[in-house]
This record gives structure tokens, sequence and C-alpha cells, in this order.
């Protein structure tokens, strides 16, 4: 055979073979990496046993016995270290959920009007953007607490905008209805009434596509939403007692209350994540070509059906792998509540540190759930940029 | 990102980095320095404060110069690291700082869990409560429902909860780490009560008020808050010298020694003041000092009284009774062991 009579040049020696090199310095690589994470280890757990501090994860089942302001979850300084934990993170969370939802309406808000016909809500916008994107968080934070404390008057001259609402240095109170089953049961109707909403929108969209014929899906959407949680409440003979907020003592006691920290935490973070929720939702828009408009104005369709048809579905492109950082970045300033004093899981997780010594432990447990946190947002955002980047075909 | 998380997660990686011979000789460490890097409150009035020249002044500091003058024959060879009640523990565990002198309660926990050794008392103190006095509360029993500005990281907010458990009352803490911060809070009526060490409550009170009279500290104490120095544990040397400095500020007023008459006293016939005092040596060699260990802390910085008047007794603007904090010959609880 032909191969045979070619002299196959002699075979180089294996440092010399690209491939099999560049295997090896990923092994070293990977290997020393190893290494000092291994050393870290073990150098920090010999340090901690020769001064005789205490390791492990066993304080967690421990009775924290520190009290919290604020929780979501039934939480008493009986329990343990693991519950205070979790009622941290259950805060972190509520904080970070709300703020992205209020964020994100508010920056698209500021954005469309940044790019408004008219001038006043133009300039509004822009002021908006360029003072709060502008300001470090932290003193935007400082700011928004002191204002809280020191404008709203204290619990015994509170001021009382509406039946059962008052506002005094101790936080918004209000009423809110009493426990009620039919609360529960108006909560599956809802959820039943988002599901159904979906499915009357896919089935228009359906039906347009085949005869042509449209179909009212927004108001139908509206109704079901409302419409059959209001039908539980009426069925349920409208329960509507309500816990209403009283002053005894000190403070109100009954109704829900907002505390001036976390209320200053949210409000902080969703105009200082607004503002750059504005700048991007802009650049959205903007990366939609006027040509795009211009068809859409062709084919006559109105401007709210050119801004959900064309416009938005192309903009969406552009926002959605920016806004995921936003969230992300969002989430992890939520961690500056520990400066005015909101029990967020930092908070909470460095006055476990304090009280048992246990640092490494804890900075894990706090790095691992903003991780966590982060690549859960991550996933839902790459999910949700999936369904709407341009498909090629 | 928050101040306190940076020192945690820094002091995480340096007990990581930190190389495992650095367990004794603080002392040569503080030798090579040059200085002893002493963690301090982050601004107590009476106990530590920068001046208006921005030296450090008061009770805790008046410690640290004390250590200094024993080790260095100088009383300003200190570093001051002000350390927040959270940042404070971490700080030392990983060699930020040589020793705290940071108004810190000597607890069981803390000797053995969190790797520390206590040295003696320097101040015996108890949790109290601060209050407006227009809210007309009496007594710490009518506290229930109360909102509560505390520090975190404390014992003081241990004590408040279990003082609240024990007594079935309900409160709602407000915890906020910076001490000015908690202090404005309380003070612009966020809370209804600061709760703290009643000696610290009422040098917030004089010093940060914005009129002291209007504020009242309620008559109960709720726990027993023994404040004293901390060192690593581990290092035996280190925890010796620093014990026995402290007992020389306490032995030197019971024998009547003073910033003033010190020199005097060199010539004097008492055997216990010449072996203190470095006439007759020995206690220095032992400790691993200059023989004029306690000489020069009592030269250059004063005996325990003359601290105590200096910075927070009749001196000065707080006018602190000596109270538990006198000698146990005048009913104190102040008692050296014997320096010999």
């Amino acid at each position: 055979m032909a191969t045979d009579t070619i002299r196959r040049p002699a075979r180089p020696p294996l440092w010399r073979n690209p491939a099999i090199r560049g295997l090896i310095y990923q092994i070293l690589f990977v290997a020393a990496v190893v290494a000092v994470g291994a050393f870290l280890v073990y150098n920090t757990v010999a340090n901690l046993r020769r001064q005789n501090i205490a390791s492990g994860f066993g304080f967690l089942d421990r009775e924290a016995a520190f009290g919290i302001g604020e929780s979501l979850i039934v939480y008493s300084p009986a329990d343990t270290y693991a519950r205070a934990f979790l009622v941290g993170l259950v805060n972190t969370l509520y904080v970070a959920g709300l703020g992205i939802v209020l964020a994100t309406i508010l920056g698209t808000v500021m954005g469309i009007g940044r790019l408004s016909s008219n001038w006043l809500v133009r300039k509004l916008a822009q002021t908006y953007v360029e003072t709060f994107r502008n300001i470090p968080l932290l003193l935007q934070l400082f700011f928004w607490w002191g204002l809280l404390r020191e404008i709203a008057p204290a619990p015994r001259q509170a001021w009382r905008p509406l039946p059962d609402v008052f506002i005094s240095n101790r936080g918004i109170t209000f009423a809110v209805p009493s426990p009620d089953p039919a609360y529960n049961w108006m909560a599956v109707a809802f959820c039943v009434g988002i599901v159904a909403a979906i499915g009357v929108s896919r089935w228009a969209r359906r039906r347009q596509a085949r005869t042509g014929q449209q179909f009212p899906t927004g108001w139908t959407g509206v109704g079901l939403v409302i419409g059959l949680p209001l039908a539980v409440f009426l069925a349920y003979g409208a329960p509507l007692a309500l816990d209403r907020p009283e002053l005894k003592g000190f403070n109100f006691v009954g109704g829900h209350a907002v505390s001036p920290e976390f209320a200053a935490l949210l409000l902080g973070l969703v105009i200082y994540s607004g503002a750059f929720t504005a700048e991007i939702v802009r650049a959205g828009i903007l990366a939609v070509s006027w040509g795009q408009t211009e068809a859409g104005m062709a084919l006559g369709l109105k401007p709210g059906q050119r801004m959900r048809l064309i416009v938005l579905p192309q903009a969406l492109r552009v926002i959605v792998p920016p806004m995921t950082s936003q969230y992300l970045s969002l989430t992890k300033n939520s961690s500056l509540a520990v400066a005015i004093g909101y029990p967020d899981l930092v908070s909470i997780a460095n006055t476990a540190i304090n009280q048992t010594g246990q640092a490494v432990e804890g900075i894990a447990m706090i790095m691992a759930v903003y991780l966590t946190i982060s690549l859960i947002i991550s996933a839902l955002m790459n999910i949700y940029n999936r369904a709407v980047a341009l498909v090629e075909r | 990102m928050t101040v306190t998380r940076w020192v945690a997660t820094f002091a995480a990686i340096c007990l990581g980095f930190a190389s495992a011979a650095q367990a004794g000789p603080t002392l040569d460490k503080v030798k090579q320095a040059g200085q002893i890097s002493c963690g301090v409150p982050t601004g107590v009035a009476g106990f530590a404060a920068p001046d208006s020249q921005g030296h450090w002044a008061g009770f805790d500091v008046d410690v640290c110069r004390a250590l200094s003058a024993a080790i260095f024959g100088a009383a300003d060879k200190v570093k001051y690291v002000p350390l927040t009640a959270q940042q404070r523990f971490t700080a030392l565990q990983s060699g930020e700082v040589d020793i705290l002198s940071n108004n810190t309660t000597d607890t069981l926990q803390r000797d053995t869990a969190l790797g520390f050794n206590f040295a003696p008392v320097v101040f015996y103190d108890g949790q109290g409560f601060m209050v407006p006095k227009k809210l007309g509360v009496k007594s710490a029993k009518e506290l229930s429902g109360a909102t509560i500005c505390v520090q975190p990281g404390t014992t003081t907010e241990l004590n408040l909860a279990d003082y609240f458990r024990a007594n079935k009352m309900e409160f709602k803490p407000v915890v906020i780490e910076k001490l000015d911060e908690a202090l404005n809070a309380f003070f612009s009526g966020r809370c209804d009560v600061f709760t703290g060490d009643s000696s610290a409550l009422n040098a917030n009170r004089l010093s940060q008020a914005p009129n002291p009279d209007d504020y009242v500290i309620l008559a109960e104490r709720i726990s027993k808050e023994p404040l004293a120095p901390v060192v690593r544990h581990g290092d035996e040397e280190w925890n010796d010298i620093v014990r026995w400095v402290v007992y020389a500020l306490i032995e030197a007023e019971e024998k009547g020694i003073t910033q003033k008459n010190v020199d005097d006293m060199l010539k004097s016939d008492d055997p216990n003041i010449k072996r203190m005092l470095g006439v007759t040596p020995g206690a220095g060699k032992a400790l691993g000092l200059d023989e004029k260990w306690a000489y020069n802390e009592i030269k250059l910085v004063g005996n325990y009284g003359e601290i105590f008047d200096r910075t927070l007794g009749k001196d000065t603007e707080l006018k602190f009774d000596r109270g538990l904090n006198n000698l146990w010959t005048k009913g104190g609880l102040l008692y050296a062991m014997p320096i010999r």
C-alpha cells in the first residue's frame, strides 16, 4: 500500500505534542488549585484547633437566644440558630423579590418616559435617572431611613391619613383582614384565574391565526384573574372582619406593620435599581430600528399593538441579559440592610458569627446562600431569555 | 458589601493563611513591630474616644497605654484599632489586634469556643435601660411591648432577650451595628428604649443626647457585665503580661503609689513595693519584661484610681461613682493578686 512507502516522521516526544502538552498544563493547573484549596482548608482547621476556636456546623442546633425585630415566619429567642438563619433568608428573599418587581415596573415606566415626546416627562425621567444612578446606594439608604425616622411623629401622635392606617416613626401600621378560610380559597381561585387567562390567550391566538378573528383576550384575562377570587369571596358571604391596629402601651398592636428599616431598604433598592433599569429599557427600545415601527404603522397597527407586537419582543432580546445582572446586583445590594438595622441574612449571620465566634462557617453560609440565589435568578432569566431570543432558521 | 462583612471575610481568609508559627510569641511580634495593636470601641465617651487633636483617650485606651509603658517604657507605642462589637472578635482571632480593650464582658462561651483568654476584670458593670423621661416609665418591668435599640454581637443583645423571656414580656429589637447610628435612632424616637452597659449608657446620655436631662437610666441592672481585656488563647506568656499589668495598676492604688510619688516610692522600705517597682529585681524577668515595667506603668499612666478619676470619675463630666470598681479594702471588688 502507498501509505507504507511513505516514511512517517519519527513520532515527536510527548512534550512536543501540543495536545498532550495542553493536557499536562491543565492537569498541573487543576492540581495547583486543589493543592492551594487543600492547604487553606487544612491550615484553617489547624489554626482554629490551635487557638481552641470551635468549628463545625453543630452550633446550628443550639438555641439562638437573641431577638429578631421582624420576621415573616414564627421566631422566638428560644429557637435555634438554624431557624434564625432561615428568618434572615426569608427576610432577604422578601425584600429582594419585592424590590425586583417594583424596580422593574418603575424602571420600565421611567425608561419609556425618557423617550416620551413630552418635554416635561422626558426631563423628569432624565433627572430621576441621573440623580439616583449617581449617588451611592448606602447614602440613599441612610437618607430614606433618616427621613422616615425624623419626619414621622411618635406612635402616640401618629398620623392617620385613612381610617385604620397609622404612620409613625415605628413605621406604617394598617388594618389587615383577619384570617379566614375564604382567603385561602381566593388565593387558589387567583391562581386558577391566571392559568385560565393564559389558556384563553393561547386559544385566541390559534383561532386568530386560523380564522383571522380577534378575541378580547385582555378583558377576558382581567375578568378571570379578578372575577374568580371575587366570586369565591362573595360565595363565602364576603367576610370582612378586620384586624385593626390599636395603640397599646408603647406601640400599635394588631394589624400589619411595615418598619421604617424595611421601608427605607425597599425604597432605596427600588429607586436605585429602577434608575439603572430605566437605562436598560431605553437602550432596548432604541435598539429596535425606527423602520420596524414604520412598518407597523404601514400595516395599520395601533400604537399599543406596535409596542406590544413589534417593538417590545425585539427590545426584550437586548433588555433581558443586562436585566439579569441588575436583578443579581439588587439581590446582593439588599445585604446593605445591615447598616440600617433590617434583619436580613447578613445581619443575622453577623450576629450569629459574633455570638458563636464561628466566622468561617457563618461567612461560608452567607456566600453559599447568595451564590445559590444568584444562580437561580440567572437560570430563570436564561430560560426567559431563550424564550424571547431571536429564533434563527 | 459592608465593612463588617469585609472584615469578617478578611479575617476568615487570614485564618486560612496565618502561619502556625505565630502561636506563642505575641510579645516578639509586638516588639518587632515597635507597637501594640489595641482594639478599642469606636467611640464611647470616657472609655475610648479620639480627642480634638485625634489622640485616643479614655479608660480602655489607658489600659493599652499601661501595657505599652510596661513593655516599651513609653506609653504611646500603641496603634488603636476602633472595632464595633461585631468586628472585634474576628479581629483578635485573626491576629489583626494583639489585645482587645473594648468593654468586653467575660463569659464562658467567649473564653472557650471563641478561643480567648480574659485578663482580670477592669470594670464591673451591669446592663441597664435608658428611656426618655416623657414616657413616664419607672421600672424595667413596665417595658412590655417596647421597641428597643441594641447593638448586635454583644452580651447585651442576649441578656435583653433572656430578661424579657424570664419576665414573660414582649419586645421588638432594632439591631444596629454602629453605635452612633443606634444612638441616633434612639434619640430620634425610633425606639422607646436603648439598652447597654449602664456606665456606657450614662456616657452616651451625657455626651450624645440632644438634652441629657430628657433621658433617665432605669434603676434595674439586669445582668453582671464584668468588662475585661481579652487576648488570644494559646499564648500564655502574653496572657501573663496583660494579667499582671492590670494587677499592677490595682496594686499600686492599694499601696498608695501614684504618678507623682512613684519616684519617692523607689526608696520605700516596704518589700512589696520594692519588688513591684523593680528595686528588688525578679518580677520583670519572670514576665520577660524590663524590671522597671510596673514603675513605668505608674510613672507614665498612673494607678487604677488615677486612671478612673481622669477618664470616668470625679475629674470628668461623667462623674462616675467608684461603686463596685473600688478597692476591696474600700467596699469594692478590685483585688490584685500578690506581685511576688
